[in-house]
Protein backbone atom coordinates (compact mmCIF):
# COMPACT_ATOMS: atom_id res chain seq x y z
CA UNK A 1 0.00 0.00 0.00
CA UNK A 2 1.08 3.74 -0.68
CA UNK A 3 0.21 6.36 2.04
CA UNK A 4 1.34 10.16 0.55
CA UNK A 5 2.04 12.79 3.50
CA UNK A 6 1.19 16.64 2.84
CA UNK A 7 3.49 18.93 5.37
CA UNK A 8 1.96 22.49 5.13
CA UNK A 9 3.55 25.48 7.51
CA UNK A 10 0.61 25.92 9.79
CA UNK A 11 -1.44 29.32 9.03
CA UNK A 12 -0.11 31.86 10.63
CA UNK A 13 3.66 31.08 10.19
CA UNK A 14 5.28 33.24 7.79
CA UNK A 15 6.44 31.41 4.53
CA UNK A 16 9.66 32.95 2.77
CA UNK A 17 10.21 30.63 0.03
CA UNK A 18 6.36 31.09 -0.72
CA UNK A 19 6.54 35.21 -0.82
CA UNK A 20 9.67 35.15 -3.13
CA UNK A 21 7.91 32.54 -5.32
CA UNK A 22 4.81 35.18 -5.64
CA UNK A 23 6.83 37.65 -6.19
CA UNK A 24 8.59 35.56 -9.16
CA UNK A 25 4.97 34.57 -10.52
CA UNK A 26 4.32 38.28 -10.08
CA UNK A 27 7.43 39.38 -12.12
CA UNK A 28 6.47 36.77 -15.20
CA UNK A 29 3.18 38.71 -15.31
CA UNK A 30 0.80 36.41 -13.70
CA UNK A 31 -1.29 38.93 -12.28
CA UNK A 32 -3.72 38.41 -8.84
CA UNK A 33 -1.56 35.66 -7.09
CA UNK A 34 -2.65 36.79 -3.88
CA UNK A 35 -0.55 34.16 -1.65
CA UNK A 36 1.77 31.41 -1.99
CA UNK A 37 2.47 28.31 0.42
CA UNK A 38 5.07 25.57 -0.41
CA UNK A 39 4.80 23.08 1.25
CA UNK A 40 6.22 19.32 0.73
CA UNK A 41 4.82 15.38 -0.13
CA UNK A 42 6.25 12.54 0.96
CA UNK A 43 5.41 9.39 -0.59
CA UNK A 44 5.62 5.94 1.65
CA UNK A 45 5.79 2.65 0.03
CA UNK A 46 4.41 0.64 3.11
CA UNK A 47 3.79 -2.78 4.38
CA UNK A 48 -0.01 -3.53 3.62
CA UNK A 49 -1.85 -2.96 6.53
CA UNK A 50 -0.17 -0.50 8.00
CA UNK A 51 -3.04 0.96 9.99
CA UNK A 52 -3.40 5.27 9.70
CA UNK A 53 -2.54 5.42 13.18
CA UNK A 54 1.16 4.46 12.53
CA UNK A 55 1.25 6.65 10.18
CA UNK A 56 0.11 9.51 12.08
CA UNK A 57 2.96 8.56 14.44
CA UNK A 58 5.26 8.54 11.79
CA UNK A 59 4.10 12.36 10.67
CA UNK A 60 3.93 13.19 14.78
CA UNK A 61 7.89 11.93 15.69
CA UNK A 62 9.69 12.37 12.15
CA UNK A 63 7.84 13.44 8.81
CA UNK A 64 6.53 16.75 10.39
CA UNK A 65 7.80 19.32 12.58
CA UNK A 66 4.64 20.28 14.61
CA UNK A 67 5.96 23.29 16.26
CA UNK A 68 5.62 25.24 13.20
CA UNK A 69 4.29 22.46 10.38
CA UNK A 70 0.75 20.54 10.43
CA UNK A 71 0.04 17.72 8.02
CA UNK A 72 -2.04 15.52 6.31
CA UNK A 73 -2.52 11.93 5.55
CA UNK A 74 -3.76 10.33 2.26
CA UNK A 75 -3.65 6.57 1.87
CA UNK A 76 -3.57 5.79 -1.72
CA UNK B 1 35.07 19.51 33.48
CA UNK B 2 34.48 16.49 31.12
CA UNK B 3 33.09 17.48 27.73
CA UNK B 4 31.76 15.48 24.46
CA UNK B 5 31.57 16.75 21.30
CA UNK B 6 28.92 14.84 19.27
CA UNK B 7 29.93 13.97 15.78
CA UNK B 8 26.84 13.71 12.91
CA UNK B 9 27.52 13.00 9.42
CA UNK B 10 27.67 16.73 8.07
CA UNK B 11 28.97 18.24 11.05
CA UNK B 12 31.61 20.65 10.23
CA UNK B 13 31.98 23.12 13.29
CA UNK B 14 32.95 19.81 15.63
CA UNK B 15 36.33 20.15 15.17
CA UNK B 16 36.59 23.83 16.27
CA UNK B 17 34.35 23.19 19.22
CA UNK B 18 36.75 20.82 20.83
CA UNK B 19 39.50 23.43 20.48
CA UNK B 20 37.53 25.83 21.70
CA UNK B 21 36.93 23.43 24.86
CA UNK B 22 40.16 22.26 24.93
CA UNK B 23 41.73 25.93 25.05
CA UNK B 24 39.21 26.88 27.73
CA UNK B 25 40.81 23.76 29.68
CA UNK B 26 38.41 20.87 28.99
CA UNK B 27 38.93 17.47 28.60
CA UNK B 28 37.31 16.94 25.32
CA UNK B 29 36.06 13.69 23.84
CA UNK B 30 34.32 13.37 20.00
CA UNK B 31 31.19 11.27 20.09
CA UNK B 32 29.84 9.41 16.91
CA UNK B 33 26.60 9.78 15.83
CA UNK B 34 25.35 6.15 16.11
CA UNK B 35 26.78 5.69 20.03
CA UNK B 36 24.14 4.84 22.51
CA UNK B 37 25.93 6.37 24.96
CA UNK B 38 27.91 9.49 26.19
CA UNK B 39 31.30 8.45 27.70
CA UNK B 40 30.92 8.22 31.78
CA UNK B 41 31.45 11.49 33.78
CA UNK B 42 30.48 13.75 30.82
CA UNK B 43 29.59 17.30 32.08
CA UNK B 44 28.86 19.11 28.89
CA UNK B 45 27.60 18.11 25.38
CA UNK B 46 28.25 20.15 22.32
CA UNK B 47 26.29 19.78 19.89
CA UNK B 48 28.46 21.52 16.92
CA UNK B 49 27.36 23.16 13.89
CA UNK B 50 27.21 22.01 10.01
CA UNK B 51 25.08 20.04 7.62
CA UNK B 52 24.20 17.01 9.83
CA UNK B 53 22.45 14.40 7.56
CA UNK B 54 22.90 17.53 4.29
CA UNK B 55 19.39 18.95 5.91
CA UNK B 56 17.60 16.66 4.61
CA UNK B 57 13.85 17.24 5.95
CA UNK B 58 14.40 19.51 7.95
CA UNK B 59 17.61 20.86 9.72
CA UNK B 60 18.51 19.07 12.57
CA UNK B 61 15.37 16.78 11.95
CA UNK B 62 17.38 13.56 11.21
CA UNK B 63 20.06 14.08 13.56
CA UNK B 64 17.61 14.90 16.62
CA UNK B 65 16.29 11.04 16.03
CA UNK B 66 19.80 9.13 16.00
CA UNK B 67 20.62 6.69 18.59
CA UNK B 68 23.32 9.35 20.84
CA UNK B 69 20.58 12.19 20.67
CA UNK B 70 18.82 9.70 23.06
CA UNK B 71 21.60 9.63 25.80
CA UNK B 72 21.94 13.57 24.93
CA UNK B 73 18.30 14.12 26.10
CA UNK B 74 18.80 11.81 29.06
CA UNK B 75 22.02 13.64 29.92
CA UNK B 76 19.90 16.88 29.56
CA UNK B 77 17.13 15.20 31.79
CA UNK B 78 19.29 14.68 34.53
CA UNK B 79 20.61 18.28 34.59
CA UNK B 80 23.82 18.30 32.28
CA UNK B 81 24.71 21.38 30.64
CA UNK B 82 24.28 20.96 26.18
CA UNK B 83 25.23 23.25 24.17
CA UNK B 84 23.78 24.16 21.00
CA UNK B 85 25.31 25.88 18.35
CA UNK B 86 23.41 26.68 14.91
CA UNK B 87 22.90 23.02 13.68
CA UNK B 88 23.25 22.38 17.56
CA UNK B 89 20.63 24.79 17.82
CA UNK B 90 18.07 23.17 14.90
CA UNK B 91 19.00 19.27 16.71
CA UNK B 92 18.27 20.81 20.50
CA UNK B 93 14.64 22.24 19.15
CA UNK B 94 14.20 18.94 16.81
CA UNK B 95 14.17 16.67 20.14
CA UNK B 96 12.46 18.93 21.64
CA UNK B 97 15.08 20.12 24.47
CA UNK B 98 14.47 23.72 23.57
CA UNK B 99 11.60 25.15 22.31
CA UNK B 100 10.48 26.63 19.14
CA UNK B 101 11.81 26.27 15.65
CA UNK B 102 14.67 27.67 12.71
CA UNK B 103 13.01 28.64 9.91
CA UNK B 104 14.50 30.04 6.47
CA UNK B 105 16.27 33.16 6.80
CA UNK B 106 13.91 35.67 6.20
CA UNK B 107 15.76 37.05 3.01
CA UNK B 108 16.25 33.61 1.58
CA UNK B 109 19.69 34.24 2.19
CA UNK B 110 22.67 32.42 3.66
CA UNK B 111 24.60 34.95 5.85
CA UNK B 112 27.78 34.52 6.85
CA UNK B 113 29.29 37.51 8.92
CA UNK B 114 30.19 38.81 12.22
CA UNK B 115 27.26 40.19 14.23
CA UNK B 116 26.54 42.42 17.33
CA UNK B 117 24.89 40.11 19.94
CA UNK B 118 23.48 41.73 23.27
CA UNK B 119 24.07 39.40 26.39
CA UNK B 120 20.54 39.64 27.24
CA UNK B 121 21.20 37.90 30.65
CA UNK B 122 24.46 36.91 32.65
CA UNK B 123 22.58 34.42 35.24
CA UNK B 124 23.54 31.40 33.51
CA UNK B 125 26.46 29.11 33.18
CA UNK B 126 27.31 29.86 29.90
CA UNK B 127 26.73 33.54 30.13
CA UNK B 128 27.62 34.22 33.89
CA UNK B 129 31.58 35.53 32.36
CA UNK B 130 29.32 38.48 30.00
CA UNK B 131 27.60 41.15 32.38
CA UNK B 132 23.90 41.70 31.07
CA UNK B 133 23.83 44.32 27.91
CA UNK B 134 27.13 43.64 27.37
CA UNK B 135 27.54 44.10 23.32
CA UNK B 136 29.72 40.73 22.15
CA UNK B 137 30.75 40.00 17.97
CA UNK B 138 30.19 36.36 17.19
CA UNK B 139 30.04 35.15 13.66
CA UNK B 140 26.94 33.77 12.16
CA UNK B 141 26.96 31.10 9.16
CA UNK B 142 23.26 30.07 8.00
CA UNK B 143 20.79 30.05 5.65
CA UNK B 144 17.90 28.48 8.45
CA UNK B 145 18.48 30.76 11.77
CA UNK B 146 15.07 32.55 11.78
CA UNK B 147 13.98 31.38 15.08
CA UNK B 148 9.86 31.34 15.56
CA UNK B 149 8.23 30.44 18.28
CA UNK B 150 4.71 30.72 19.56
CA UNK B 151 3.17 33.86 21.57
CA UNK B 152 2.66 32.09 24.98
CA UNK B 153 6.22 30.75 24.89
CA UNK B 154 7.61 33.78 23.80
CA UNK B 155 6.33 35.41 26.40
CA UNK B 156 7.51 32.55 29.02
CA UNK B 157 11.12 32.93 27.74
CA UNK B 158 10.84 36.74 28.45
CA UNK B 159 9.40 36.37 32.11
CA UNK B 160 11.64 33.86 32.69
CA UNK B 161 14.69 35.47 32.13
CA UNK B 162 15.65 32.42 29.07
CA UNK B 163 16.69 34.38 25.84
CA UNK B 164 20.71 34.57 26.02
CA UNK B 165 21.66 36.63 23.42
CA UNK B 166 19.61 38.95 20.77
CA UNK B 167 20.80 40.50 17.97
CA UNK B 168 21.68 43.87 17.44
CA UNK B 169 20.78 43.93 14.30
CA UNK B 170 18.42 41.22 13.37
CA UNK B 171 19.65 39.35 9.95
CA UNK B 172 17.59 36.66 10.12
CA UNK B 173 13.98 37.60 11.02
CA UNK B 174 13.88 35.69 14.31
CA UNK B 175 10.89 36.59 16.54
CA UNK B 176 12.45 39.16 19.01
CA UNK B 177 15.63 39.35 17.31
CA UNK B 178 16.37 35.84 19.60
CA UNK B 179 20.02 34.71 18.61
CA UNK B 180 20.13 32.07 21.52
CA UNK B 181 17.28 30.29 24.38
CA UNK B 182 17.84 29.16 27.85
CA UNK B 183 15.94 25.97 28.84
CA UNK B 184 13.88 26.01 31.99
CA UNK B 185 16.63 24.78 34.16
CA UNK B 186 19.12 27.32 32.04
CA UNK B 187 21.76 24.26 31.86
CA UNK B 188 20.80 24.00 27.90
CA UNK B 189 21.36 26.80 25.51
CA UNK B 190 21.20 26.70 21.83
CA UNK B 191 22.12 29.64 18.92
CA UNK B 192 22.76 30.57 16.12
CA UNK B 193 25.91 32.63 16.76
CA UNK B 194 29.49 30.67 16.90
CA UNK B 195 31.16 31.28 19.86
CA UNK B 196 33.57 28.66 19.05
CA UNK B 197 34.70 30.75 16.01
CA UNK B 198 35.41 33.53 18.42
CA UNK B 199 38.32 32.76 20.72
CA UNK B 200 41.55 33.50 18.64
CA UNK B 201 42.66 36.62 17.65
CA UNK B 202 43.98 34.99 14.58
CA UNK B 203 40.08 34.20 13.62
CA UNK B 204 39.06 38.30 14.18
CA UNK B 205 38.33 38.28 17.35
CA UNK B 206 37.83 36.49 20.81
CA UNK B 207 34.35 37.61 22.82
CA UNK B 208 33.69 33.57 22.62
CA UNK B 209 36.27 32.98 25.14
CA UNK B 210 33.64 34.32 28.04
CA UNK B 211 30.96 31.54 27.45
CA UNK B 212 33.56 28.76 27.49
CA UNK B 213 35.82 30.63 31.05
CA UNK B 214 32.35 30.77 32.20
CA UNK B 215 31.18 27.31 31.67
CA UNK B 216 34.20 25.67 32.89
CA UNK B 217 34.31 28.23 35.90
CA UNK B 218 31.13 26.93 37.16
CA UNK B 219 32.54 23.17 37.28
CA UNK B 220 35.82 24.70 38.93
CA UNK B 221 33.94 25.81 41.89
CA UNK B 222 32.12 22.61 42.00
Amino acid sequence: MKARVHVMLKNGVLDPQGEAVRHALGSLGFDGVEGVRQGKVIELDLADGTSEATIGEMCEKLLANTVIESYSVEVL
Amino acid sequence: MRAAVIVFPGSNCDRDMAVALKAAGADVSMVWHKDANLPDGIDLVAVPGGFSFGDYLRCGAIAARSPICKAVVNHADRGGYVLGVCNGFQVLTETGLLPGALMRNANLKFICKTVDLKVETSASAFTEGYNAGDTVGYPVAHHDGNYTVDDETLAALRSEDRIAFSYVDNPNGSVADIAGVLSENRRVLGMMPHPERAVDTGHGGTDGQALFRGLLGQFAQA
